[in-house]
């Protein structure tokens, strides 16, 4: 499958680390798993390890970058999104300090780690904050296009990164602009959209539904907040049925968010491929874990054919 | 001893007294703040602001100038007070503290009141973020200090430690934290509520330079934030002891003035108490 997200996400913090003095990068004892390593061989004056401590991180990269700095913020998600959500609530959106949470281990990609290290509720969390951008890459190469852009944009950053290598999706000409949904694939029976892990998940879908002739379309919300509102209100007048597909609970992430968007400008039928609202067990790899929890291709392909049978009945 | 002449003594009491009025005046006209703990760090919030920062008023982010984070931001009043009297906003913004138009929150937002430096009201962040904003100075090149005035039942909150052990680690000498110690908080007194005795020696097995002085003090106020500036390779903790309250007689050390704002008659009494201690 290619490199691992937090692969693709370390080596270009270090590659844009060169490019950019103002680059701070701080980790919470896990810089060997979230591969902020690269960038503390290279710079580690502008590296900071503050312990097991995710809360203190956070504050610490508020103040540095209230110092001119721009802070990259590392961990596990499921610490940052929950331990330290009252440090990114109020130092980072509500006084809108320009900190970068790179925010590894994301959704269930620590398979080995079992319910406490998963981190199911961050999309939800995050994007229910004011001021807040959430993004989702897709792919190695997709996370480590990230890091220059969020690092030029200047405002609160939540970056979701997996320690898995997801279905490569991107090739080295993609451009990212905050806030600006990708269609992959055009499709006029159904729409798949997807983030994250699920979208190179959901082309395969498309796949499959080609071959039993239904045509789908495939759109990639790597910004989940700021959410794309036009090119999914487009999906949904041109195909009228859709299905939302993310690594993360069905409560609250990019499917609710899909959800808000439809039901306020335009009802279509939506469908949800995401993990139920239950505590996932401890797996054997990525990938059999996300396929026992709901989010196999075939999941994604049964989900679009329960959109399309609710489309045609009207 | 460092000599400070009885002239800037007076004028800093001065000031003291203004801003324990302007507070309760505040609190009183908005019908709602935190008096004790406010009026427990007049004698600090004075030595800083019109002595020992280097600010300018005109130009609030004056790249230069030292910061001040008020981490326990319920004592916003004292803060606000002391920026309008130095002119970061006009003196009128204060009585129209909260009224929905006004930029005076009710805790202090760094991107709504000029001079505020960071947005606080839950406790526990100043430390860490002090320590964050002590690392970028040094990273470029900047001399300007960094203050921060914590509370004592603030200390008892976990993430106040991970920020002191940080800013230990990497020697912020350019890191000043105040803890106003009154002993008293929101329910009822520090040493009964969750005990933070020994409060200095918790610094000082953290790695920090500890002085221990009487908060309302003024010249061991002065000495000690001039003592902090001078000390190399560690940061320094005042632990300020002072009484909740200080100046309004019925407020002082009552654990039921924390965050009650005074009526007609107490701000009279409150009024009457502040202007006689000069006379």
């Amino acid at each position: 499958m290619g490199m691992s997200m937090r692969e693709g996400y370390g080596r270009a913090l270090a590659e844009y680390g060169a490019l950019n003095p103002d680059v701070v990068v701080l980790d919470v004892d896990t810089s060997a798993s979230t591969l902020t390593s690269f960038f503390a061989e290279r710079f580690p004056e502008r590296f900071f390890n503050i312990g097991i401590a995710e809360p203190c991180m956070v504050d610490v990269a508020v103040g540095m970058a209230l110092g001119g700095k721009i802070p990259f913020a590392n961990g596990f998600a499921a610490l940052l999104a929950l331990r330290a959500v009252e440090q990114i609530r109020t130092c980072m959106c509500y006084a809108r300090t320009n900190v970068k949470i790179g925010s590894s281990y994301a959704g269930l990609s620590d398979f080995k780690d079992g319910a406490t290290h998963y981190s199911i509720a961050d999309i939800a969390t995050m994007r229910a904050m004011p001021e807040m951008t959430v993004i989702v890459p897709a792919d190695a190469l997709e996370a480590g296009k990230w890091v220059p852009v969020i690092a030029e944009y200047d405002g609160p950053v939540y970056l979701r990164i997996s320690r898995a290598a997801t279905i490569p999706v991107h090739n080295e000409a993609l451009e990212l602009e905050i806030g600006q949904g990708i269609r992959l694939r055009d499709g006029s029976d159904v729409t798949l959209v997807a983030t994250g892990s699920m979208v190179g998940r959901s082309l395969r879908a498309a796949e499959q539904l080609a071959e039993e002739g239904i045509d789908a379309r495939v759109l990639e919300i790597h910004t989940v907040k700021p959410i794309d509102k036009d090119l999914i209100l487009a999906a949904a007048e041109e195909t009228g049925a859709l299905v939302a597909a993310e690594e993360h609970s069905i409560l609250g992430g990019l499917g609710g968010a899909v959800a808000e968007v439809l039901s306020g400008n335009r009802p279509t039928p939506l469908e949800l491929v995401g993990v139920a609202d239950v505590f996932v067990r401890t797996g054997p790899d990525p990938d059999t874990l996300m396929d026992a929890y709901g989010l196999a291709v075939g999941d994604v392909v049964a989900a679009a054919k329960r959109a399309l049978a609710r489309k045609e009945a009207g | 001893m460092y000599y400070y002449p009885e002239s800037l003594i007076v004028e800093l009491e001065e000031r003291a007294r203004q801003l324990r009025l302007d507070s309760v005046e505040m609190i009183h006209r908005r019908g709602s703040g935190h008096p004790g703990g406010a009026l427990s760090v007049a004698e600090i919030m004075a030595a800083l602001f019109f002595h020992k920062l280097r600010l300018d008023p005109q130009q609030p982010d004056w790249p230069e100038r030292d910061r001040f984070i008020l981490s326990k931001g319920h004592a916003s009043a004292i803060l606000y007070a002391a920026l309008g009297r130095l002119g970061f906003f006009p003196m009128e913004d204060i009585k129209e503290w909260g009224s929905l138009e006004c930029h005076l929150q009710g805790h202090p937002d760094r991107l709504k009141t000029p001079g505020v430096e960071m947005t606080s009201g839950i406790l526990g962040h100043g430390v860490a973020i002090g320590a964050g904003l002590a690392l970028a100075a040094r990273m470029n090149d900047m001399n300007y200090r960094v203050y921060v005035l914590l509370g004592d039942g603030e200390c008892q909150g976990g993430i106040v430690w991970e920020g002191v052990m940080t800013a230990a680690k990497y020697r912020l000498s350019n890191l000043t934290a105040i803890v106003d110690y009154n002993d008293v908080q929101l329910d009822g007194p520090v040493h009964e509520i969750m005990p933070m005795e020994p409060m200095a020696d918790k610094w000082r097995a953290c790695n920090w330079e500890v002085l221990e002085i009487n908060g309302h003090d003024l010249r061991q106020v002065l000495e000690a934030l001039d003592m902090a500036s001078e000390t190399h390779h560690r940061p320094t903790a005042i632990i300020a002891h002072t009484t909740k309250g200080k100046g309004v007689s019925y407020m002082e050390n009552q654990a039921k003035w924390h965050g009650i704002a005074p009526s007609e008659g107490e701000l009279a009494q409150a009024v009457a108490e502040l202007t006689k201690e000069v006379a």
